[in-house]
């Protein structure tokens, strides 16, 4: 390793921006902030030692523009980069340029980020070091007959996906022959429409599986270590809105086995820095890799108030050459921590975006509560960026008391005129079946219904 | 003659004419649109909305510039209805 890092640049906007900057403080670096036209008045550029604009509102001109980051960090002298999560985080060419420029990235190599951006070569890799996969076909199936054969073989109910496909875009789920037959050309011919390629690939469709991913670590020597599982389960429409750390459903053998999953997984890609091994858990406890989530994730505090472990100064470290040492083996999990990602969507209204000027704002207090925000009062909410506000992450001795804490903190929580998805929450916390930790990712659709269908 | 309906932004977004950058314009002044059928795209926080018109008729007037920040109640459309 050259010498240690001074100043980092931080490439993204909003409450991780700040959770940034707050760590690269907390370890006396100086911190550099980006912004576009549109975030002048956003708190990260104020809490940053130095703040640069980098282009007009549109993201593509500016949060992703790895050219004027670039200029920005040497423009600065940023030694490092820090891309938090989303845009240009796990963009393996805009790491490659970091390390062209001389500006270390802070975030796994370039090789990784590809190798795990192509989700079904990273299964394959995956497979082949012997952790379980949702049995599926290969890429392309070409017939109904063909179809058939791998649905038969692989077992009812399947869903056919579009190679290109993404987000939950161009999925069919078929219970039985006939609805295969039905739904294959459908899907061929929505494939085609939708990505301009008509490659499809049959999976096992599990019933009401739950997502139960492990946070990683990895430094530079080839040691890695998970710090437990996270439960995500409650989703909509694939984002998640609800986690929790640990999974209601986690036991001692169950999290030496499935830890020890995730780190073949990492070890099979090669994993350095911090990063996520997700899995889809059926209702027979067997469980199954999905993908590796090559970056810090949105819902890192609840492992952060379980472990004790701050994760955005552990991969700032772990670029400097920092080492795993014993005290990462054997990670004590101490209580229960839970997180509500409160976004700025109605609720009572197909989840419609829900901008303005927020008038006012009061968060919640108190033992248990940690807030990671961007909002204060006066501040306008963007139209140009994702409508994530907070996440509101309580911690307690059990999970009964993070659902206590959780539940009085949505309550003091006070946002307005703008609409907000703590009234959900709200409902979710007293809710039985979610309170005796029954759930799974379609589990959501008991608060919405009918919400499968694209609007039209 | 018809009666002059305006189409307002129901939020603030980005005003789109077209499907994708590639893409012809939804509608042009003068073309003729039906009741339901898309005039443009409002995004709005990452979330994209079909703007649609209430009526049939024409339409006279694009009032609002494609690709650009429009704040709740903008006019975006002026449609004549038909008889």
């Amino acid at each position: 390793m050259s010498k240690a890092i001074q100043k980092i640049l931080v490439a993204n906007r909003g409450e991780i921006a700040l959770r940034v900057i707050r760590a690269v403080r907390d370890l006396g670096l100086k911190s550099v902030a980006v912004y576009s036209e549109a975030d002048q008045e956003s708190l990260h550029v104020r809490c940053a030692d130095e703040s640069l604009c980098i282009g007009p509102p549109a993201s593509s001109q500016s949060y992703l523009n790895s050219q004027a980051i670039l200029d920005a960090a040497k423009k600065t002298s940023a030694d490092a980069i820090h891309p938090g999560y989303g845009y240009l985080a796990e963009d393996a060419k805009f790491a490659s340029a970091c390390q062209d420029a001389g500006i270390v990235f802070i975030g796994p190599r370039p090789e990784t980020l590809l190798l795990a951006g192509d989700k079904i070569q990273a299964k394959r890799v995956v497979s082949q070091a012997g952790v379980p996969v949702v049995p599926s076909s290969q890429d392309n199936v070409k017939s109904i007959e063909e179809a058939l054969d791998i649905s038969l073989k692989i077992g009812f109910p399947v869903v056919i996906k579009a190679a290109a496909g993404g987000g939950g875009r161009g999925i069919r789920i078929c219970s039985d022959e006939k609805a295969l037959r039905e739904e294959f050309l459908i899907a061929r011919a929505e494939s085609k429409a939708a990505f301009g390629d008509d490659a499809l690939y049959i999976e096992k469709y599990l019933v009401h599986p739950r997502h139960i991913e492990f946070q990683v670590l990895a430094d530079r020597f080839g040691k890695i270590v998970h710090l437990g599982e996270r439960e995500c389960s409650i989703q909509r429409r694939y984002q998640k809105l609800i986690e929790e750390a640990p999974s209601p459903i986690m036991t001692p053998k169950r999290r030496k086995i499935m830890g020890e999953a995730a780190l073949e997984a990492a070890r099979a890609v090669g994993y350095f820095n911090a990063g996520t091994v997700e899995f889809l858990v059926d209702e027979g406890g067997n469980f199954y890799f999905m993908e590796i989530n090559a970056r810090i994730q949105v819902e890192h505090p609840i492992t952060e108030m379980i472990t004790g472990v701050d994760l955005v100064k552990e991969q700032i470290r772990l670029v400097n050459g920092g080492r795993l040492d014993e005290g990462f083996e054997d990670i004590q999990l101490n209580g229960w921590a839970m997180e509500c990602r409160i976004n700025a969507e109605n609720p009572d209204f197909n989840f419609a975006p829900s901008p303005g000027v927020i008038r006012e704002y009061r968060p919640p207090q108190g033992p248990g509560i940690r807030l990671d925000t961007h909002l204060y009062e006066g501040y306008e909410l963007p139209i140009y960026y994702d409508s994530l506000i907070a996440k509101l992450i309580t911690h307690d001795k059990t999970r009964e008391g993070a659902i206590q804490v959780m539940k009085k903190a949505l309550q003091e929580f006070r946002i307005a005129p703008i609409k907000t998805t703590i009234p959900l929450y709200l409902k979710i916390m007293d809710d039985p079946q979610f309170q005796r930790g029954d759930i799974h990712t379609g589990y959501i659709k008991k608060f919405v219904p009918d919400d499968d269908e694209e609007e039209d | 003659m018809g009666e002059r309906v305006e189409v307002r932004a129901p939020m603030s977004g980005v005003f789109y004419r077209k499907p994708a950058p590639d893409q012809p314009p939804y509608v042009e002044v003068g073309d003729r649109v039906k009741k339901k059928q898309v005039l443009a795209l409002l995004e709005t926080m990452k979330v994209f909305q079909k703007i649609k018109s209430h009526v049939d008729g024409k339409v006279v007037e694009i009032v609002a510039q494609n690709e650009s920040p429009l704040k709740d109640g903008d006019v975006m459309f002026i449609i004549e209805t038909d008889e």
